[in-house]
């Protein structure tokens, strides 16, 4: 019999009107790498949650055995103590502290009343150099690169007694150097018998690293591929799991549409990062939409994609943004304001609805008419009835299940959120929506009425540019696909000729280009 | 057959539940002036308590608009205004009473300092990011240095306005003034119009909204609102009608309460207020300038302190170094009570000046009931903190 360090069996853990995991099964070896792998919002990181304890024992179903002995987490504290320890794909430090000061954070040594800074230290540099680190651990943490913070994360976990160390996405900040580097020191520890869980959207290298490998998909397990043969596991191999979904009637048919003149066109595109302006989120891209049409852009998270959406909506991203912008075939220079953008005909629908889409202390009503309060108003007096009957027409148009518009946006579920969110922007009358991963986490039947809502926007005659990291979406929903990968567009096809594979496997070769 | 009968009444209870939640602060104000009222043995329901309510509060009122607009931005704070109105009273008595210049050109001219004062204000916290609570500490800090030095030309520290009837009769007078004691008839028809105009507004609204078809509260509950309300104001007008007319500051707080009720309830621009404090991001993304509405919300806070400024000065008939303190503290206080959120995006003008009464009934009724000075500031502590947590567990339950 094998000796498994961590068993997950069983796994369920619903959210009000989704069921997140569905009978997950997790099995970990006692000194191996394990990947776990599949598409944004298939369960990953909500299964990792569970095992840490961020969701405590009884929200969800099923049973966690570790190291033999069934564990009942309440809290992530209850997890560490015993060892295990999840490195979040955003990273935790505290950048105006030292890194020894970041490593013991909310663990420190010394007894009650004072830390001990010698100890902190002295152990702090040990665990560095263990991760291959020179830096004292009194350097400030936001004097260093992102690579080496990566490093100081898993310093930190150590710190912790580690003993599985799961860490979630940890090369998608990292170039492609800092990423071989990290992957093999995880070889380094695999040797000295630390056991790690690995999930990532970069498959080449959970190839290189993992020992098995398993797949997620729609929050269950579909298979746990062995990498142990004398070849690793071909990408494609991965791939076929991850995506081979059903896909009877999860799309409305698109009706034929004129496509029109060309409407918004942007050309050697490129953006830097606010706070490290010498990197470049968003590299030299050139894109155009027509009217009536709707183009996809697919790529994974960090790509750039949001970055993209928002620098043109008014620079409301980035800064020393160089490139051209054309609507209508005229070069039109933006103010560093969404309301010019929104003068100019462009919506940007975020993906973020709580963060900065909507204003969930108001009601639908105040939501919907944001945009465009003009348009309910005279002389700048807000004309309420009229207010309440626009915010009417799009509750019926839209199908928003709500028992009365007045009712605050924070009481709506994320999918009837998301159509209010649409809604302000229709109201806005705008030519160009840009939409941001407008299906993020509602479940299957409103991704449907969204879909529908995009093909009645193109069938009306606006552009729609829809920003995706759902592959089946992308090409049911789309006219024309980019595809995008750290930064830059890699690829364009008509969707008529992309299939999943082709996508993944131009992703793939821009990768090992780069 | 019985079922639908029964929901119709559990409906009713739940409107009856959620109408005296929605209007607890007011329920509280009614219950706690009938409790002084019985334990000064009715000298809380005379006239002049009336009278002294209103003059002795009405800075709050006036504060308390701007505090509102500045609380609605995410819970931001203006610190100075209460040292802002010690130096604009000093000012004022150096400009009216050392230069002998005009009534009418110094009220420009204060309310001129205001709008420099403002602008300057809005601009560091709104473009420059300054935080709002630090921006302000600064004139906190540098104003009553200023006014108290300015009044250093007064051997008294103090500059009386008692030659300036002018001055005086605008900001604390009395209008249509009869003895105290009789009726007042100026006093008591201008509450009866203004009933009048409120129960004209309810049912106008109303015939609108039926017109063209859109849903209307139950008649029953527009009567009981209107009603209601035009009682109260009847009642306080025939009660000040007896203790010798309208006090100017009336008009003053009138106006400013009312225009600001109307800014921020009906107009586009006092929207923008509640959604940069509901989600500022959000709010930026859907094309609201959220950096002008900041800067918009310390110029008005600015304005408002000058002409608070000068009722208090005319008030006291005089300037002196200790005009205005606390006032910050007291507008933010009227605002929590009054269920302004602390954290921004919610609150409104009335919820204020309910919370700012509930204050000053508790100070006179304190006062008449002739508690230690000491300790009224423990019972206003207190009433403060219970006033927040009853909001804070009232919303829990509501969800």
């Amino acid at each position: 019999m094998t000796n498994y360090l961590l068993e997950m069996r069983h796994i369920t853990k619903t959210f009000p009107g989704v069921k997140a995991l569905d009978n997950v099964n997790l099995q970990v070896e006692e000194g191996e790498i394990h990947a776990l792998v599949g598409e944004n919002g298939a369960g990953k990181s909500t299964l990792m949650n569970v095992l840490s304890g961020i969701y405590p024992y009884g929200t969800y179903e099923g049973d966690i055995v570790y190291n033999g002995k069934e564990c009942k987490f309440n809290s992530i504290k209850d997890s560490e103590k015993l060892g295990i320890v999840i490195i979040h794909q955003e990273l935790a430090l505290v950048p105006e502290m030292t890194i020894g000061e970041n490593m013991y954070l909310g663990n420190e040594r010394g007894h009650r009343l004072a830390i001990d800074w010698n100890t902190t230290y002295s152990e702090a540099d040990k665990y560095l150099r263990m991760v291959g680190l020179s830096e004292s651990s009194k350097t400030q943490v936001k004097d260093i690169g992102t690579g080496k913070q990566q490093l100081v994360e898993i310093a930190k976990a150590l710190a912790k007694q580690a003993k599985l160390l799961i860490l979630d996405e940890p090369t998608s900040s990292l170039n492609e150097e800092d990423s071989r580097a990290l992957l093999d020191l995880m070889l380094g520890f695999k040797k000295q018998g630390m056991t790690m869980i690995i999930i990532s959207h970069k498959l080449n290298e959970v190839a290189y690293v993992a020992d098995k490998i398993t797949v997620i998909r729609d929050g269950t397990t579909i298979e746990t591929i062995d990498n142990h043969g004398r070849e690793p596991v071909s990408e494609e191999r991965i791939i076929k799991g991850m995506v081979g979904r059903e896909m009877t009637n999860r799309f409305p048919k698109r009706e034929k549409v004129k496509i029109g003149d060309v409407m918004l066109e942007v050309d050697n595109w490129t953006v830097h990062h606010p706070l490290y302006p010498e990197r470049k989120v968003v590299d030299n891209v050139s894109m155009f939409v027509r009217k009536g049409e709707v183009v996809g852009i697919y790529g994974l998270m960090g790509a750039g994609r949001t970055e993209l959406a928002m620098s043109i909506f008014g620079q409301s991203y980035g800064v020393n943004i160089t490139g051209q912008l054309k609507i209508n075939g005229r070069e039109v220079h933006l103010k560093k304001s969404a309301s010019d953008a929104i003068k100019h005909g462009i919506a940007y629908v975020t993906e973020d609805r709580k963060g900065n889409g909507l204003v969930l202390s108001q009601s639908i009503k105040v939501n919907t008419s944001l945009a465009h309060l003009d348009a309910v108003s005279s002389h700048t007096v807000i004309d309420g009835d009229k207010e309440y009957a626009v915010a009417e027409e799009y509750r019926e148009k839209l199908k928003t299940k709500t028992p009365t518009v007045e009712q605050l946006v924070g009481n709506l579920s994320g999918g009837n959120q998301q159509k209010v969110l649409l809604a302000k922007w229709m109201f806005a009358e705008q030519d160009i929506m840009l939409l941001d991963e407008p299906t993020r986490g509602i479940d299957v039947g409103a991704k449907y009425e969204i879909y529908c809502i995009i093909n009645d926007l193109a069938a009306a005659g606006k552009s729609v540019v829809m920003i995706s990291s759902e592959l089946p979406e992308v090409l049911a929903m789309s006219d024309r696909i980019y595809i995008m990968n750290e930064g830059r567009f890699v690829g364009e096809m008509k969707a008529s000729e992309a299939t999943q594979e082709k996508i993944m496997a131009v992703i793939l070769q821009s990768g090992r280009s780069a | 057959m019985d079922r639908p009968a029964a929901n119709q009444s559990n409906i009713r209870k739940a409107d009856l539940a959620s109408l005296l939640k929605k209007n607890a602060m007011l329920i509280i104000l009614v219950l706690v002036y009938i409790f002084f009222t019985i334990m000064t043995k009715g000298r809380m329901f005379r006239p002049n308590s009336f009278a002294s309510l209103i003059n002795q509060n009405a800075y709050v009122y006036i504060i308390g608009c701007g505090m509102l607009m500045c609380m609605l931005t995410g819970g931001n704070i203006d610190l100075s205004c209460g040292a802002f109105v010690c130096l604009l009273g000093a000012l004022g008595g150096m400009m009216m009473v050392y230069w002998g210049m005009g009534t009418a050109i110094s009220i420009i001219a204060l309310l001129a300092i205001g709008v420099v004062y403002g602008c300057a204000l809005g601009a560091i916290i709104a473009y420059v990011h300054v935080p709002p609570w630090i921006a302000t500490l600064a004139g906190y800090l540098a104003f009553r240095g200023l006014g108290t030095a300015i009044l250093g030309v007064s051997s008294t520290n103090s500059i009386s306005f008692n030659s300036k009837q002018e001055f005086l009769s605008i900001f604390s007078g009395t209008l249509f003034k009869t003895p105290e004691g009789t009726l007042n008839w100026p006093c008591l028809i201008v509450g009866l119009v203004a009933a009048a105009l409120v129960i004209l507004l309810v049912f106008r609204n109303r015939a609108v909204r039926l017109k063209k078809g859109y849903e209307v509260d139950q008649i029953g509950m527009d009567v009981a609102k209107c009603g209601l309300s035009a009682a109260a104001i009847i009642l306080v007008m025939y009660k000040l009608a007896y203790s010798g007319g309208i006090p100017t500051v009336l008009v003053w707080v009138g106006a400013v309460v009312l225009f600001y009720s109307f800014i921020t309830s009906k107009t586009t621009i006092g929207r923008h207020f509640y959604v940069v404090g509901g989600n500022i991001e959000a709010a930026r993304l859907s094309g609201v300038d959220t950096r002008r509405i900041m800067f918009i919300a310390y110029l008005n806070m600015a304005i408002l302190t000058s002409i608070a400024a000068m009722t208090t000065v005319s008030r006291f008939t005089a300037a002196n170094a200790d005009a205005g303190k606390n006032f910050e503290m007291d507008a933010i206080s009227a605002c929590v009570v009054g269920g302004v959120s602390a954290s921004g995006g919610a609150g409104t003008v009335l919820g204020m000046v309910i919370g700012a009464t509930l204050i000053g009934v508790i100070n006179l009724g304190m006062f008449q009931v002739n508690l230690d000075a000491n300790y009224q500031r423990v019972v206003k502590g207190f009433v403060l903190l219970a006033a927040v947590v009853f909001d804070i567990l009232s919303k829990k339950k509501a969800r």
